[in-house]
């Protein structure tokens, strides 16, 4: 069970996993990926289990083979950090230069991600317009350009219902921008009523939770705020 | 016996106190070498004779260097038996010097302890592992003598028990002949105690002596036999508070004990409402600010409080002479727990301490007669030995690491002498080895980013003095839950709560913190921001913290109370005739086996099934009972999980007992959700600060407008999914599992009653589940699944936005 909206009136699905599709243009778009997170955290000497980048691997590969899209587009902080490329074991380097390979790839570049090796495959920009929306990594402040599409702030965002209080991650938009989830295994979140995130629209805005099996749209006035726990 | 030299001896007369029997029995053991365990009641001069023998050879023969370590399990016990030491030192002109390290020592104060240390230093565990991380540790312990716990019972059997226990086999190397000394109330299993404090220690010293203080004179308890009207139902005991009152006029101070801080919040205003004589009545529970505690602490000591409401917060501690009376209002939940609060009256041997039990509905009336009986028959609630935790010896093995190299063979042996550790294979060693070194993850992509590298020599070495940096900030095993600050909006703080209580509050809301009723306005920067309020129906802080389940000793009083009508004769008449009424109408719950009973009422069937195994346990099978009946085609739509009984509500009702209560319930059911229930979440997430993968959250280290750095929910996730057998996860395991001994507990339960069910099909509600049923409504509802319950939030909003607002063109639904 997907969800549709439109923005700047493109219509596009929400995937419960956190991916974005366009049906008219075969594109899948996923935000903040997060490659090498864990091995970056272990370089720190926080040695977090190495297997994110794997997972995080799998699941795009598994939604790339479910939506056959033309074109992908990562909208930024796709590595961790700027070594996170070059620490990638050889397996899922490997997985990584086939899945570029065998689609037409846009890598938009991020604050984690300022560059980007070229021989990894795909094309590197900082924005990318296509028809009405324009992809970047992070939602400009100020008058909304119509149609933006971005990442960044992995927005996560609680409601109640009967008494429980279900906290998910989220897509969370307006008619005129989108802001999607982070689809990184090991990325935290951030509250979409915390300001960074609130400011971004004029009026009301609406959130969209991931389920396991559906995506489920609340009203902004329906949220609560998330206690720090569930930050964590 | 010895008798003591010309000071003390006149020391002890000044103070018209005669020495106890049990006191020189220490001193006797530690002129011949020996370690000890003291056991006796509160109020025994037990901590005056764990130190009576150092104070004795320091006068003898005065020395230079450490010479007692002293461990209490609080900080404000440190310090204040560093005053009441410093008395005796002061006037029998001594020349003994006395100090505490804790957290709250001055970091100029800790540097000079290292080189120039007292002859006495009175810490915590926490602590004591920290000055075992430095490299002199060597050298600062080398010349110790004796190392005395105070409140073993407290600690032994608990994760800082594990990290204490570790510290101890390290201190037994570094400081040969060290001797032994635990202090401990009475105890269920006294042998444990012994064993632990022997534990690693050579054959010729492994005879701990045992000295047994004299009990003192029998406790005095009551059951308030309430004039009103007795509840069915209910914890706050509001129906008896009047009379709670009146108690609180004759005696000099009181003690009043409850379980939960929501408790204390309401037995707290209900006793002020009261108070036309003005009484100085004080509020102590652990969410209030530290600086409030103290205060209240310090009025009783001065004696300027009439009486005290207190939570566990005051179980252990600070003696206070003037407390004449103890007040437990609602069940003590444990008979070792009584019998710890009533030592808090009355720290003197030879008068009994005063204590009034205050049940606040009919089943706690057989509860506090359960607990009376088996504290007058001495018979106390254990806890069975737990195994050390695997997260704590990761935190130990760092922290040897961090005071120097070391050889993994002879860290093992001294790690095995430890008590908790005594059982620990090699393999389970090396898992959590691996883990300190690389992460010990299967998929070996770390091994260039080692914390402690194993060397060409053969010895384990830190790779970074980040590393020890890192491990001091984290040390520690206690994980607090996240707590949220309480202020006036504009004004001071009050105290915290934990965050999960503010999620159940909206703006606007009331609630009762620190005896006043507060607006609750919203959370801003971890901060919940109130306004005092004006009145209105309060939403009580509701603490889980506070909610301890029933023991499965006292349970088994229970039972075996209902089951005998000759032994109702001490229980009030109400409680008699609804006992009786139940025999007429149902049966009693047998003591072996179970009774369940069927009923239809209103539209819906009923089941109630007595267990008595605690209100923890009967969560768990509620859960794993609504599961089976919904797969048996009986439409479960809720249940209620008391102490003392569950009962689940169906749409039809359910015919085939024996099979619904089959053991293999604990089967695939519980497995699954085991993997998804928030409390091996939280569990894990508690083992993996402990253990060292994740951070401890230094206070304002959340900022405002950033995403955390990453999850813990999303690292077990990851883990399960890919390492099922990883170190932490088989710690997380075994803490959930077997530490919080609900799961054990139904495992037993089933297997005692299979082929016993008694079923009883009623046409209609049986006395004894009349309490239970009272509770419907007051509980939530059966947790459905993620998805059904956000499709029904999402659905609601839906049809409320269709009906009276565009929808911004939102959405095509």
């Amino acid at each position: 069970m997907s969800q549709f909206c439109y923005i700047n009136g493109a219509e596009l699905v929400m995937d419960r996993r956190g991916a974005l599709y366009w049906p008219d243009r075969q594109m899948l778009v996923v935000a903040d990926l997060h490659f090498g997170k864990g091995a970056a955290f272990a370089a720190a000497g926080q040695l977090l289990p190495p297997y994110d980048t794997a997972a995080t691997l799998s699941l795009l590969e598994t939604l790339i083979a479910a939506y056959k899209p033309r074109q992908v587009v990562a909208l930024g902080d796709s590595f961790h950090d700027e070594e996170s490329a070059a620490r990638l074991d050889e397996e899922s380097d490997a997985r990584l230069r086939a899945m570029v390979a065998g689609v037409d790839w846009t890598w938009i570049l991020g604050n984690h991600d300022p560059a980007i090796e070229a021989g990894l495959g795909g094309a590197v920009t900082e924005e990318l317009v296509v028809g009405p929306l324009l992809f970047r990594h992070e939602a400009s402040l100020g008058s909304a350009q119509a149609g933006e599409i971005s990442g960044h702030f992995h927005p996560k965002a609680c409601v109640r219902v009967r008494q429980k209080r279900l906290t998910q991650r989220c897509f969370v938009g307006d008619p005129m921008r989108l802001v999607l989830p982070a689809f990184g295994a090991f990325t935290g979140g951030l509250d979409v009523l915390d300001e960074a995130i609130s400011r971004l629209f004029a009026n009301d805005f609406r959130v969209w939770l991931l389920g396991r099996q559906g995506v489920y749209p609340f009203p902004s006035r329906a949220l609560q705020p998330i206690a720090p726990y569930y930050a964590l | 016996m010895p008798a003591l030299p010309e000071p003390f001896h006149d020391w002890f007369a000044a103070q018209g106190w005669a020495v106890y029997r049990h006191q020189l029995n220490m001193v006797e053991a530690a002129e011949a070498g020996q370690s000890a365990l003291l056991i006796a009641p509160t109020g025994a001069g037990k901590t005056l004779a764990g130190f009576l023998p150092s104070l004795l050879a320091l006068a003898e023969r005065p020395s230079a260097g450490l010479h007692t370590l002293y461990i209490s399990p609080l900080k404000a016990l440190a310090v204040d038996i560093e005053r009441n030491l410093e008395r005796p030192i002061r006037e029998m002109g001594l020349e003994i010097t006395v100090e505490t390290r804790t957290g709250d020592t001055p970091q100029g104060k800790r540097q000079r302890q290292r080189h120039k240390p007292p002859h006495m230093l009175l810490t915590t565990p926490e602590s004591l592992a920290l000055l075992l991380s430095y490299h002199d540790a060597a050298e600062i312990f080398a010349g110790l003598q004796c190392i005395v716990v105070d409140e073993l019972h407290a600690l032994a059997n608990s994760k800082r028990g594990d990290l204490l226990a570790l510290a101890m086999a390290r201190l037994d190397r570094l400081s040969p002949g060290l001797r032994r000394v635990g202090l401990s109330a009475t105890v269920h299993d006294e042998d444990y105690l012994l064993r632990w404090l022997a534990s690693g220690l050579d054959a010729a010293e492994a005879s701990v002596r045992k000295v047994r203080g004299d009990s003192g004179a029998k406790p005095e308890i009551e059951i308030l036999d309430t004039s009103a009207h007795l509840p069915w139902s209910g914890h706050m005991a509001v129906h008896a508070l009047a009379e709670v009152y009146e108690r609180l006029k004759p005696a000099k101070t009181t003690l009043v004990f409850v379980n939960t801080r929501a408790q204390a919040e309401i037995v707290f205003q209900d006793l002020w409402r009261r108070n036309e004589d003005g009484l100085a009545i004080g509020l102590h529970h652990g969410s209030l600010a530290v600086e409030q505690r103290r205060k209240v602490e310090a009025a009783m000591a001065r004696g300027a409080l009439r009486a005290v409401v207190a939570t566990s917060s005051l179980d252990l501690g600070v003696d206070w002479a003037a407390v004449d009376q103890v007040i437990q209002i609602g069940a003590p939940k444990g008979a070792s727990r009584l019998l710890q609060r009533l030592g808090r009256a009355n720290h003197r041997l030879d008068e009994p301490s005063r204590a009034l039990l205050v049940p606040a509905n009919r089943f706690e009336v057989l509860e506090c007669q359960a607990a009376l009986e088996a504290v007058r028959a001495g018979s106390l609630d254990g806890d069975p030995p737990r195994q050390g935790g695997l997260d704590v010896l990761c935190q130990h093995i760092l922290g040897t690491a961090c005071a120097g190299p070391f050889d993994a063979d002879t860290l093992y042996h001294e790690v095995c002498k430890a008590a908790p550790y005594a059982a620990l294979t090699r393999e389970l060693f090396d898992k959590a080895l691996g883990f300190v070194c690389d992460g010990g993850y299967a998929l070996k992509s770390y091994d260039r980013f080692r914390r402690v590298a194993h060397a060409a020599d053969g010895l384990y070495r830190v790779t970074n003095p980040r590393q020890i940096q890192r491990y001091r900030m984290n040390v520690g095993v206690i994980v607090e839950a996240p707590t949220l600050k309480v202020r006036l909006k504009g004004g001071r703080s009050l105290g915290e709560v934990e965050e999960y209580f503010v999620q159940g509050l909206r703006p606007g809301d009331t609630f009762i913190f620190g005896g006043e009723l507060l607006v609750f306005l919203g959370i801003r920067e971890l901060t919940v921001e109130a306004v005092r309020g004006k009145g209105g129906e309060p939403k009580v802080p509701a603490y889980v913290g506070g909610k301890l389940p029933l023991t499965t000793h006292l349970a088994d009083r229970v039972r075996a109370m209902l089951e005998t009508p000759a032994d109702w004769g001490d229980l009030p008449p109400p409680v008699q005739e609804w006992l009786a009424q139940q025999r007429r109408r149902s049966v009693m719950p047998p003591e072996e086996g179970l009774l369940v009973e069927t009923f239809p009422r209103g539209e819906r069937e009923y089941l109630v099934a007595y267990c008595f195994e605690g209100r923890n346990a009967h969560q768990t099978l509620g859960m794993l009972l609504t599961k089976r009946m919904e797969r048996a085609g009986l439409s479960p739509l809720g249940f209620v999980a008391t102490d003392y009984v569950i009962a689940v509500w169906s749409l039809k009702a359910a015919k085939d007992v024996d099979a619904l209560f089959d053991e293999d319930m604990l089967g695939d059911d519980l497995e699954e959700w085991m993997a998804e229930s928030s409390l091996l979440r939280r569990t894990f997430r508690n083992v993996a600060v402990i253990a060292g993968l994740i951070e401890r959250r230094m206070p304002g280290q959340e900022k405002s407008g950033k995403q955390v750095t990453f999850s813990a929910d999303l690292i077990y996730d990851v883990l399960r999914k890919h390492e099922p057998d990883h170190v932490l996860l088989q710690a997380t395991r075994a803490d959930a599992g077997g530490g919080l001994t609900d799961i054990r507990r139904l495992a037993q339960m089933l297997a005692r009653v299979k082929g016993r069910i008694r079923h009883c099909r009623l046409d209609r509600v049986s006395p004894l589940a009349v309490p239970v049923l009272l509770e419907v409504g007051k509980e939530q509802v059966y947790g459905q699944a993620l998805d059904e319950l956000l499709d029904e939030g999402a659905q609601a909003l839906i049809d409320e936005a269709m009906s009276n607002e565009t929808v911004q063109g939102l959405l095509p639904i």
